[in-house]
């Protein structure tokens, strides 16, 4: 009998070697408990949270966390159901009512993760002899999205405006084209070129869907991303976004002004044969998204931050992601493997979470410690936060 | 030279410069066993094989193509 798992030996030598060294485990931390969206309590000691995407730190807003709670009163634990059969309560309708006075969209579509929103909507509208162009960085659920589906899939080099353009020409003019972007590329935090983008796909008649997961709530004037900040939001004909970010819970989205969308509730696979979010995580959704509208005043913030945390490091003498902040993720590119390990194990005995991030997750086998900042991260905590990285980079000699 | 020579002739001199192994490359070559092309390197190639010829090989298509002759054979299709 040959064993399945054999195709899994490389990487499990790869972890057993890295551990042995006494390292430890970068994908094994459990957060025992949680103080606030900036601080938890690891291994027994106060940790502060960097590597959380919680842009907007909605999870302990007291408006959502009520929200939650009574929808648990009011309506139970779980729906038990898809949302075409038994599972679209009151509480999903206000969700998707707040979703499109969030967006000034016509519908919408909530999923019950970010990742099947992805998967439903591009395995669902690009068929056999429909095209799907994307940038070769896309996030794993967009290829998985592409895999489920049969589409023709053209990949292009990343943020290339030419490198898309050509293929839209080369492709036959009558053919159905799918065009897939994403407002911030979570890896190293850099934004796409929509204005641009949009416009070249406009030109050679392909729909446009971008995943503004990692922008909402911050990103534009009315927190709706980077197609809104670049002005091209009334071009973009589908937005994916999700809950665990910005949001603060856990779900997905589409929004869209197609006047055909509300079909997709009958034909997506991913929408249909799944149970829907129970009434208490739509309830902190609709709530948390009400309130994001309105909160330019913690965007503001939230750049301050960002602004500050890229500047220090630059300074301390860390390679970054980018030469400018573009986003609230700083990526801080390692050497290595091993030497990204070292650093994060120093920076969490320091009292500070990061994530790690390696192949194939990253572009170009890049490792990569990535700090995603919170706009209810203090003055002081950034202060701090740039303190334990300047301790740890010198005791693991990754700054001098 | 018949158009498939030319091609292959093309072929060659474009995988010339990612040639880092120096393999000696035939028509049997295979890009990731024996030229051990990783992903990214992959990437470059295709892109600068679709502008040499004004092509879209699509992801669909270079999961089938496996070695420098079916390359040649599937360009030539392309442009038929």
């Amino acid at each position: 009998m040959s064993d399945l798992f054999a195709k899994f030996d490389p990487i499990i030598e790869l972890r057993e070697t890295l551990l042995a060294s006494g390292q430890t485990d970068p994908f094994n931390l459990v957060m025992e408990r949680v103080e606030s969206p900036t601080v938890a309590i690891c291994n027994g000691k106060r940790t502060i949270l960097l590597g959380t995407y919680n842009y907007m730190g909605m999870t302990f807003d007291p408006d959502v966390v009520a929200a939650g709670k009574q929808a648990l009163d009011d309506y139970g634990s779980g729906t038990t159901g898809s949302r075409v059969l038994n599972g679209t309560y009151a509480g999903h309708k206000a969700c998707e009512e707040a979703l499109k006075d969030f967006y000034g969209m016509d519908h919408a579509m909530v999923f019950s993760t970010g990742y099947q929103a992805n998967l439903g909507i591009i395995s669902t509208i690009a068929g056999k002899e429909d095209y799907i162009i994307l940038d070769i960085d896309s996030h794993a659920s967009i290829y998985d999205g592409c895999a489920l589906g049969n589409a023709q899939i053209v990949p292009f080099r990343h943020n290339d405006i030419e490198a898309l353009d050509k293929r839209l020409k080369r492709l036959p003019p009558e053919a159905g084209k799918l065009v897939v972007l994403e407002g911030v590329y979570s890896m190293l935090g850099d934004i796409a070129p929509l204005k641009e983008m949009v416009a070249v796909s406009k030109d050679a008649g392909a729909m446009v869907l971008v995943d503004e997961a990692h922008s909402m709530g911050f990103i534009g004037e009315h927190g709706r991303g980077v197609a809104e900040a670049q002005g091209v939001i009334d071009d973009v004909d589908f937005i994916i976004g999700t809950f665990s970010k910005s949001v603060g819970t856990v779900g997905g989205f589409c929004v869209s002004n197609h006047p055909k969308f509300e079909i997709l509730r009958l034909v997506c696979r991913p929408y249909v044969f799944t149970a829907s979010l129970p009434p208490s995580v739509v309830a902190t959704a609709a709530t948390s998204i009400r309130k994001l509208m309105d909160s330019a005043d913690k965007r503001a913030h939230l750049w301050e931050n960002s602004k500050r945390l890229h500047a220090g490091l630059r300074q301390f003498g860390f390679t970054l992601g980018t030469d400018e902040p573009q986003s609230a993720i700083i990526a801080v590119i390692m050497p290595d493997l091993e030497k990204g390990a070292a650093m994060w194990e120093a920076l969490l005995n320091e009292g500070l979470y990061v994530n790690l991030a390696r192949p194939p997750a990253t572009p170009a086998g890049m490792t990569l410690l990535r700090c995603s900042l919170c706009a209810l991260h203090t003055e002081d905590q950034v202060g701090e936060i740039l303190g334990m990285f300047a301790a740890a980079g010198r005791a693991t000699g990754c700054i001098s | 030279m018949s158009d498939r020579s030319q091609t292959l002739a093309k072929v060659l001199d474009l995988i010339a410069p990612l040639n880092k192994k120096g393999v000696a490359v035939t028509e049997a070559t295979r890009f990731a066993q024996d030229l051990e092309w990783d992903s990214l390197t992959v990437l470059d190639f295709v892109a600068t094989i679709e502008d040499e010829f004004d092509v879209i090989i699509t992801m669909n298509m270079q999961a089938e193509i496996e070695t420098v002759g079916q390359l040649v054979d599937a360009l030539g299709k392309l442009q038929a």
